[in-house]
């Protein structure tokens, strides 16, 4: 398992209902669902993804985020997941929204656009960062809104939700004291678990 | 008639038939009191009896769902795409039961048998059967063929309402259940277009109020009618387009009513072959089967309530151009099983031939099936050992 995951796990307890939105071949389920025994469902649009989880025996629905969570009644999760993919969708904010009306909190990752290896890349440079976390060129990534730590944080507080807790990790997914100390600079992953 | 038999179908089966003395309580109120189901079956039942999968036809469909009768067959089974060694629905691992529905034309009792009350054929007076009906008689079959739980149901469109049913009526009796291209209920939309059918049938003059046998005519004009529309209900309005477009039979318009585009010439084809197939009787039952169908009801409208009674992982499968049984529909399944917590799975196939995808071998498809019943085949290997 990824390690990010592997941190997200510590945080979740058994027993419980999940969601996992753009839930890919479902590592993060598999694991939850095998050892947690929580009753979990991955949303996904990847053809290969869905085969993966539904031959593993995730279960999995065939759900384009983008076009709503309508069907998912209030609070009607203990938790909603998103690992590597608030940056994809359309509208994050909104997507947030609706994460924090169906699930009574959330996780959420996501690459940390505020680290100082992009940071050094576009001054230097003067383009757009591709690095191995994010290996895309500008024009056919499918992340589509670039974000830093801080500006998650932000976007939290104007939006009155809670920060239960957040980690921030390196490239090798290891938590360090200066990435603590200066997570906006020096982390490439960060991990926020939030709530109303 | 195949050259060969391909390596990849059953091969030549002979249909069976079980005949049950136990009267049957039907919806309706009425009774038989007693009737045979016409089936096949594919692979081998193990030892344990818990390799076998159960295939519930749709309105048109019968027992022969794969393979040849004789080598001088023109066509398969009608999902011999799906089933055989290898294929989704692998006969090397499972032992695959089609059966045809009570109120069927194709051996199993219906309107067309002879009633043993009176020694003549039932016809109009033959029951209104429903899903619920049809279930409860398919346990029954899989009670004589010594199975206590199905490893997989799996059915399309009116089939896989029956599905449906199962989970719900029958919980410990499957460990799993794939419902394709199906609908918790009828919209008022297929309602509408059911009674369209019936209608056409049911002002045939030749139907005689549906003892049409006994007086020696056949409704075929209005049968013929009813799935002209039901057809074009099946495929989408993009396959038809592609098939056809406005591909005239001659080269100028005629201005009057004989065939002037090929998709008039295709309807009336089509109509016409199904009634030398079909019985109008049949027809008319199916659709009404349909029509009732809604297991909801009975949780006051809640689908979430009743399907908590099952116990079974669900598969569902929809296709982006089927407009009779939407995928809307199929999702109303999912959401409803969500919420109940139980194990589901859906797929949306992208597909271009509409409702009809079902029959169809999309590789997606049948990827997804596949996938979904080696994964059930290997549980069943693990508790066998």
């Amino acid at each position: 398992m990824r390690s990010d995951l592997e941190m997200i796990d510590e945080w979740i307890q058994p027993n419980i209902r999940v969601l996992d939105l753009a839930c890919g071949p479902g590592e993060l389920l598999h694991h939850l669902i095998k050892n947690k025994q929580v009753n979990g469902y991955g949303l996904e649009i990847g053809p290969d993804d869905l085969n993966t989880c539904i031959k593993k025996g995730i279960p999995v629905l065939e759900q384009n985020i983008d076009e709503g969570l309508q069907n998912f009644d209030d609070q009607s999760f203990d938790l909603v997941l998103m690992t590597h993919a608030l940056q994809q969708f359309r509208r994050p904010d909104l997507l947030i929204d609706e994460m924090l009306r169906i699930g009574k909190e959330c996780i959420i990752t996501f690459p940390n656009f505020g680290h100082w290896r992009s940071r050094l890349h576009l001054a230097l440079k003067g383009r757009m960062p591709v690095s191995d976390f994010l290996p895309y060129n500008w024009y056919d990534t499918p992340n589509i809104h670039f974000f830093t730590f801080q500006d998650f944080e932000r976007l939290c507080r104007e939006k009155n939700i809670k920060i239960l807790r957040w980690a921030a990790v390196d490239g090798q997914l290891k938590d360090h004291w200066w990435i603590r100390s200066m997570p906006n600079l020096f982390s490439e992953t960060a991990i926020f678990h939030i709530s109303r | 008639m195949p050259d060969v038999i391909p390596a990849d179908s059953v091969g030549i089966v002979t249909p069976q038939i079980a005949q049950f003395d136990t009267p049957l309580a039907l919806s309706c109120g009425q009774t038989l009191s007693s009737y045979q189901l016409v089936y096949e079956t594919y692979g081998t039942l193990n030892k344990s009896a818990s390799n076998a999968v159960l295939i519930c036809h749709a309105l048109s469909g019968d027992h022969h769902a794969a393979g040849y009768h004789t080598l001088s067959d023109t066509k398969p089974g009608w999902w011999d795409t799906a089933i055989g060694p290898g294929k989704a629905i692998d006969t090397n691992k499972f032992f695959v039961i089609a059966l045809n529905n009570l109120g069927g034309c194709c051996g199993s009792t219906g309107p067309t048998s002879i009633n043993p009350e009176t020694g003549q054929r039932w016809e109009a007076s033959f029951p209104i059967v429903t899903v619920e009906d049809w279930v409860e008689s398919q346990a029954r079959l899989a009670d004589v063929l010594g199975i206590q739980t199905f490893a997989a149901i799996v059915g399309g469109s009116l089939g896989g309402m029956q599905v449906l049913e199962w989970s719900i009526r029958f919980p410990t009796r499957l460990k799993s259940a794939v419902i394709v291209a199906s609908a918790p209920k009828l919209s008022t939309q297929n309602i509408a277009f059911n009674e369209v059918a019936r209608q056409s049938i049911r002002r045939d003059p030749d139907f005689f109020d549906g003892n049409y046998i006994e007086n020696n005519s056949v409704p075929t004009n209005g049968l013929g009618l009813a799935r002209m529309l039901g057809h074009i209900t099946y495929l989408s309005d993009d396959a038809m387009g592609a098939k056809f477009g406005r591909q005239m039979r001659h080269d100028r318009y005629q201005y009057n009513y004989g065939i002037e585009f090929e998709v008039e010439s295709y309807l009336r084809y089509q109509g016409e072959a199904f009634t030398k197939r079909f019985d109008a009787n049949t027809y008319m039952l199916m659709t009404k089967a349909l029509d009732y169908f809604d297991p909801a009801s009975q949780t006051g409208g809640d689908l979430s309530a009743v399907l908590s009674r099952a116990q079974c992982e669900f598969l569902l499968v929809s296709f982006t151009t089927d407009w009779r049984f939407a995928p809307e529909r199929s999702e109303e399944i999912v959401n409803a099983l969500v919420k109940a917590g139980k194990l589901v799975s859906y797929a949306k196939i992208e597909a271009t031939e509409g409702h009809d995808a079902f029959l169809f071998p999309i590789p997606r498809y049948m990827a997804v099936l596949s996938t979904f019943l080696t994964r059930i085949a290997s549980n069943v290997t693990t508790e066998t050992k």
